[in-house]
């Protein structure tokens, strides 16, 4: 069967390190740590005091106030990125078929503060049940496709994906391949996440995941390095406008790539840790380029899942090194972790806007606070540690594994005739 | 009255981000003021947490215009 092509065709990002694409792009080029302690709540009886927040985000200049009062941040964000993304397509959304355009996020775990804010104040109140009728559609996930729907009238295809931190890539994967089967001509797909609040920096203090360098936030987040100790927590949005070829070339779109292919596994290991010899997360990759028909030592740049785990950063370095062989050594390797935090959900998609940039730009973005490579990874390896590199970047890996066991890797590959 | 009147006005028009002016008695929630039915039941928490009183279900349902507010709160408060 002859699919057809999928292109992305507009971005948009709202993140720790940039409130836009060009700010995020300029970011991570800078190597600039969005780390800074934490405003969202009183962190100081916490292990960890910091995360990486979005800054300076005033949400009342572009949503208006009666709709916020039904949103949750993640919707908020999501919501802000479409509206950028949408923008840079170019698409005329007076003359577009609506019925054709589908709205797909992931988020890991939609509107989580906001029942959290509600269960406190039920408590507080002795636990005398005055809830707000707006409450349960702030907390359901689903909501953030469907603002996005209400908002443009796009009615094809909507809902989200859930797979922990490996959401986005789910929701950009099936995006493409609804698209590919012809169920819709765009997608408006990626990924949101807003849950740095007391219940999440708790809960994965509790499992020993963040990072506690509260003295030195900002080299806290430091994949690969031999002194990581878990990962940053971060928040934000990014969206990818998804489109078909035929419909893009029709309407005379910029293309910024093409997705080409999708690998989807599951650990069967353990409910958190990563399996240690990497062999799902292997899969993947190979599942992901068998579907794009790429050969191993095509690929130029992956952009890993890299949190700044102990047992993460290497169980993905042992896949690789499995996947790749010799060819391993000869790839441009970074985490857009090391910067931005972890988005949880929203990962996947904003590190889809860093490689389509670099697809772009033909340069990859530094890993910070690499100082000392984990002795147990090969020491050859190219991870961008000194900077930014510039080299031609044709087709990019992009990794993603969620607490649960779920691992994901996106194909995407320069757009070309 | 017109105290009861000018909270309400300020509630309303701030949870519906209109004009606290066009915020009169003879005005439908629903038909004049943008509001559904979610609003309205956020404004009755609104209107209990201003005034320190509990609407019945009843009294809740029989609310269309600014003005039906106003009076169940009145009503209310002479209860009380």
């Amino acid at each position: 069967m002859e699919f057809q092509r999928i292109v992305i065709t507009g971005m948009g990002a709202i993140t720790p390190v940039g409130n836009n694409v060009a700010d995020f792009w300029n970011g991570l080029l800078n190597g600039v740590s969005g780390a800074a302690p934490i405003t969202h709540f009183d962190p100081e009886k916490f292990l960890t005091r910091f995360a990486c927040e979005v800054k300076n985000f005033v949400v009342e200049d572009y949503i208006p106030k009666k709709t916020l009062a039904r949103m949750d941040l993640c919707a908020q964000f999501a919501m802000v990125s479409t509206m950028e993304a949408l923008e840079d397509s170019g698409l005329d959304l007076e003359k577009v078929n609506k019925e054709r355009i589908g709205v797909i996020f992931g988020s890991g775990i939609g509107g989580f503060t906001s029942m959290m804010d509600s269960a406190i104040s039920f408590i507080d109140n002795n636990r005398t049940p005055r809830f707000s009728p707006y409450l349960l559609i702030k907390v359901l996930g689903d909501v953030i496709s469907g603002h996005i729907s209400l908002k443009y009238g796009f009615s094809g295809p909507n809902y989200i994906t859930s797979s922990a931190c490996a959401s986005a890539a789910n929701a950009i994967g099936d995006a493409m391949h609804l698209l590919q089967l012809g169920k819709a001509d765009i997608i408006v797909t990626g990924g949101t996440e807003a849950s740095i609040n007391e219940t999440a920096i708790g809960g994965f203090n509790a499992m020993y995941a963040l990072s506690t360098r509260n003295e030195d936030y900002t080299h806290a987040s430091r994949p690969f390095d031999s002194e990581r100790d878990g990962f940053v927590m971060g928040e934000g949005a990014a969206t990818l406008i998804l489109e078909t070829l035929d419909h893009a070339k029709a309407r005379g779109a910029k293309i910024y790539g093409e997705l080409c292919g999708v690998g989807m596994t599951a650990d069967t290991f353990h409910i958190t840790a990563p399996a240690p010899d990497g062999k799902s997360a292997s899969a993947s990759m190979r599942l992901a380029m068998q579907d794009a028909g790429v050969q191993p030592e095509e690929v130029d740049y992956i952009n890993m899942h890299g949190t700044s785990t102990q047992q993460g950063d290497l169980a993905e370095c042992i896949a690789i090194q499995n996947t790749f062989g010799d060819h391993a050594e000869k790839l441009l390797l970074n985490s857009t972790k090391s910067m931005t935090g972890h988005l949880l959900g929203a990962g996947p998609a904003i590190e889809s806007v860093a490689i389509l940039k670099s697809i772009q730009d033909n340069i990859v973005h530094p890993t910070i606070n690499l100082n000392h490579l984990d002795e147990r990874i090969p020491q050859n390896w190219n991870f961008c540690a000194n900077g930014p590199v510039r080299r031609t970047i044709n087709t990019v890996l992009s990794n993603s594994f969620g607490f649960g066991g779920h691992n994901v890797t996106l194909l995407y590959k320069r757009y070309t005739e | 009255m017109s105290e009861i009147l000018e909270k309400v006005q300020t509630i309303i028009a701030d949870r519906l981000s209109v004009n606290p002016a066009d915020v009169t008695p003879e005005k439908s929630f629903s038909d004049d003021l943008g509001a559904d039915s979610l609003d309205t039941a956020e404004m009755v928490l609104d209107f209990e947490n201003a005034f320190g009183i509990k609407m019945p279900q009843e009294e809740m349902e029989n609310i269309a215009t600014v003005g039906d507010a106003i009076n169940a709160i009145e009503k209310l408060l002479a209860e009380k």
